[in-house]
């Protein structure tokens, strides 16, 4: 069903001097869908977001966004997108309202005919309107910048890592806009490092190294996780580490929040071998916690593999 | 057992009528990693710029290995090391280059910095790129050359600001792994992140909100105080009342 699509794009090259910051990327993404691409920084985000958003053009591949062209038909697309770039780019020495204003008169509309779409967002900064955007906190000035992305009622959304750097209370807040946006039809493409914010989206790509490692819904993603993966509880995170390193049926080993994670290959290594080799290692004061994969595990599975084939 | 390598008592920094830092308390064990967290613009960055010697505070008291902030700032810069996102090394310099500038700044000799630096490239695995320009080494490579540079003189403390922004998960672990590793040898790390999993591993937390440190335990006592399972819902219960 090519029209329920928003986006297509397909084999999409980009190289820079000496790098490739796209080897080749395909996705679809549906109309109405909160589409999360989750990667590192140099992971090719920022590209494919420049590209997918008219502003930058591909070495080769192609690129449909709500049925049209971007790179020959820019100036459509253009009146139909809201893009909020990773750096805050709005004018600092402008308030909250001349902002708003400026960005609503180069779409040739006013923010009194859009008052109502962004009146969510609008009205949680709107008490410091006359505020000079340089001067508003981190979760402000996204909170505007989304104003100005969405003051000419776009269909569509480019958020290119809208949450980096920002405390984990303000992410949580810009997410529940998102949400909010989503329920009234909007599609939204957002790029984030956090590998937690996978979860709050309706389908995500892992991205890393100019290329796709998964596309799926988060729940399909961590089902899918190829390996067997056991939690370690320990005060003696450093020994635990370096103990479990020289275990051979261990191909991972890493830090994960309170626990240590173990991963092998399905059925190469039980619970008991597992007790048996630290008790001879000589490890005490451990217990073993049963955990399902998240997100993040899978997307480390995923970057072991790619570096081992 | 340990003794406290920062102390820490009602200490405040005011720019005009603004409290930037409210009257802090703290108390960081020799070896401990210390996570410094809070909301952007709860103060976290100017608590850290008076503790690592650059910022004089308003009021209050603070030691920092043994030096006091009012009076022995320059002391208390030789003993520490600091690492941040935005400002490491020079990306126009080669690993060996910024190696030997950095070695020189904290007052390494020619062959200290020397001996450091060759252990330091072969335990990172840097032997055949150390003539390369740090531009062309990849973020993550850069991150960990930093925090390896930041302790190439031993000291102390190392101060480290949001380390591993924009880092793989791969990556991140390696990052933290350096961060055990200089903990288990006696450095004591004061880091602060907006990644909560990293929160959970560090020995103890504090959090500020506006300018004061409201949380401050272990990870494991916080989430019992909040009834919460991770260090995410403690942030939140803490940042929003």
């Amino acid at each position: 069903m090519e029209n329920q699509n928003a986006v297509i794009v397909k084999n999409l090259v980009k190289t820079y001097a000496h790098v490739e910051a796209l080897k080749e990327i395909s996705l679809n993404v549906k109309k109405g869908e909160l589409f999360g691409v989750i990667g590192p920084d140099g992971a090719g985000k920022t590209s494919l977001f420049r590209i997918m958003s008219s502003l930058l053009l591909p070495d080769s591949g192609e690129v449909n966004v709500l049925g049209i062209d971007v790179t020959r038909d820019y100036a459509s697309i253009r009146k139909k997108m809201g893009y909020m770039p990773g750096r805050f780019s709005l004018y600092q020495d402008l308030s909250i309202e001349e902002n708003i204003n400026l960005f609503a008169s180069i779409y040739d509309t006013t923010l009194e005919e859009n008052y109502e779409n962004i009146r969510y967002i609008y009205s949680q900064i709107e008490p410091f309107r006359k505020r000079r955007a340089g001067a508003l906190s981190g979760g402000m000035k996204q909170k505007l910048a989304l104003c100005c992305a969405l003051v000419h009622s776009p269909e569509i959304l480019f958020l290119d890592e809208p949450t980096t750097g920002v405390d984990a209370v303000s992410r949580s807040e810009f997410w529940e806009i998102l949400q909010m946006l989503k329920k009234r039809g909007m599609t939204i493409l957002v790029s984030t490092p956090y590998m937690d914010e996978a979860s709050l989206c309706d389908r995500v790509a892992l991205m890393q190294d100019g290329r796709i490692l998964s596309v799926d819904t988060p729940a399909k993603i961590t089902t899918a996780y190829a390996y067997s993966l056991v939690a370690i509880k320990t005060n003696e995170k450093y020994n635990m580490l370096s103990s479990l390193r020289m275990l051979e049926q261990a191909t991972l080993v890493y830090p994960f929040g309170e626990n240590i994670h173990v991963v092998s290959d399905k059925g190469k290594l039980t619970s008991e071998e597992l007790t048996k080799y630290l008790s001879a290692q000589g490890m005490e004061n451990w217990e073993i916690v049963e955990v399902a994969p998240d997100i993040e595990d899978c997307f480390i599975a995923l970057m072991n593999q790619h570096v081992a084939a | 057992m340990s003794s406290s390598i920062i102390e820490v008592e009602n200490l405040t920094k005011r720019f005009g009528t603004f409290k930037a830092v409210d009257s802090i308390s703290l108390e960081v064990k020799q070896g401990e990693i210390f996570g410094f967290l809070g909301a952007n613009g709860a103060g976290k960055t100017t608590a850290m710029k008076m503790l690592s010697g650059l910022l004089s505070p308003t009021s209050g008291k603070a030691m920092v290995a043994g030096f006091d902030v009012f009076k022995q700032q320059n002391q208390i810069k030789k003993s520490i090391g600091y690492m941040s996102q935005r400002f490491s090394l020079y990306d126009d310099l080669t690993i060996k280059e910024n190696i030997r500038f950095y070695g020189g700044i904290y007052g390494l000799k020619r062959k200290q910095w020397k001996e450091k630096g060759e252990r330091l490239i072969k335990r990172l695995g840097l032997d055949e790129v150390e003539g390369k320009l740090l531009k062309d080494l990849p973020l993550g490579w850069k991150q960990k050359l930093a925090f390896s540079i930041a302790i190439l003189h031993d000291p102390k403390i190392v101060f480290l600001d949001e380390p591993t922004g924009g880092v793989d998960p791969i990556t991140r672990r390696q990052f933290w792994e350096m961060i055990y590793e200089a903990a288990h040898d006696g450095i004591t790390v004061f880091v602060t992140t907006h990644y909560m999993d990293e929160a959970e591993y560090c020995d103890r937390i504090s959090m500020m909100v506006d300018g004061r440190v409201e949380a401050y335990d272990t990870p494991e006592g916080l989430k019992k105080k909040y009834g919460v399972k991770t260090m995410n819902e403690v942030f939140i219960k803490v940042a929003r009342p």
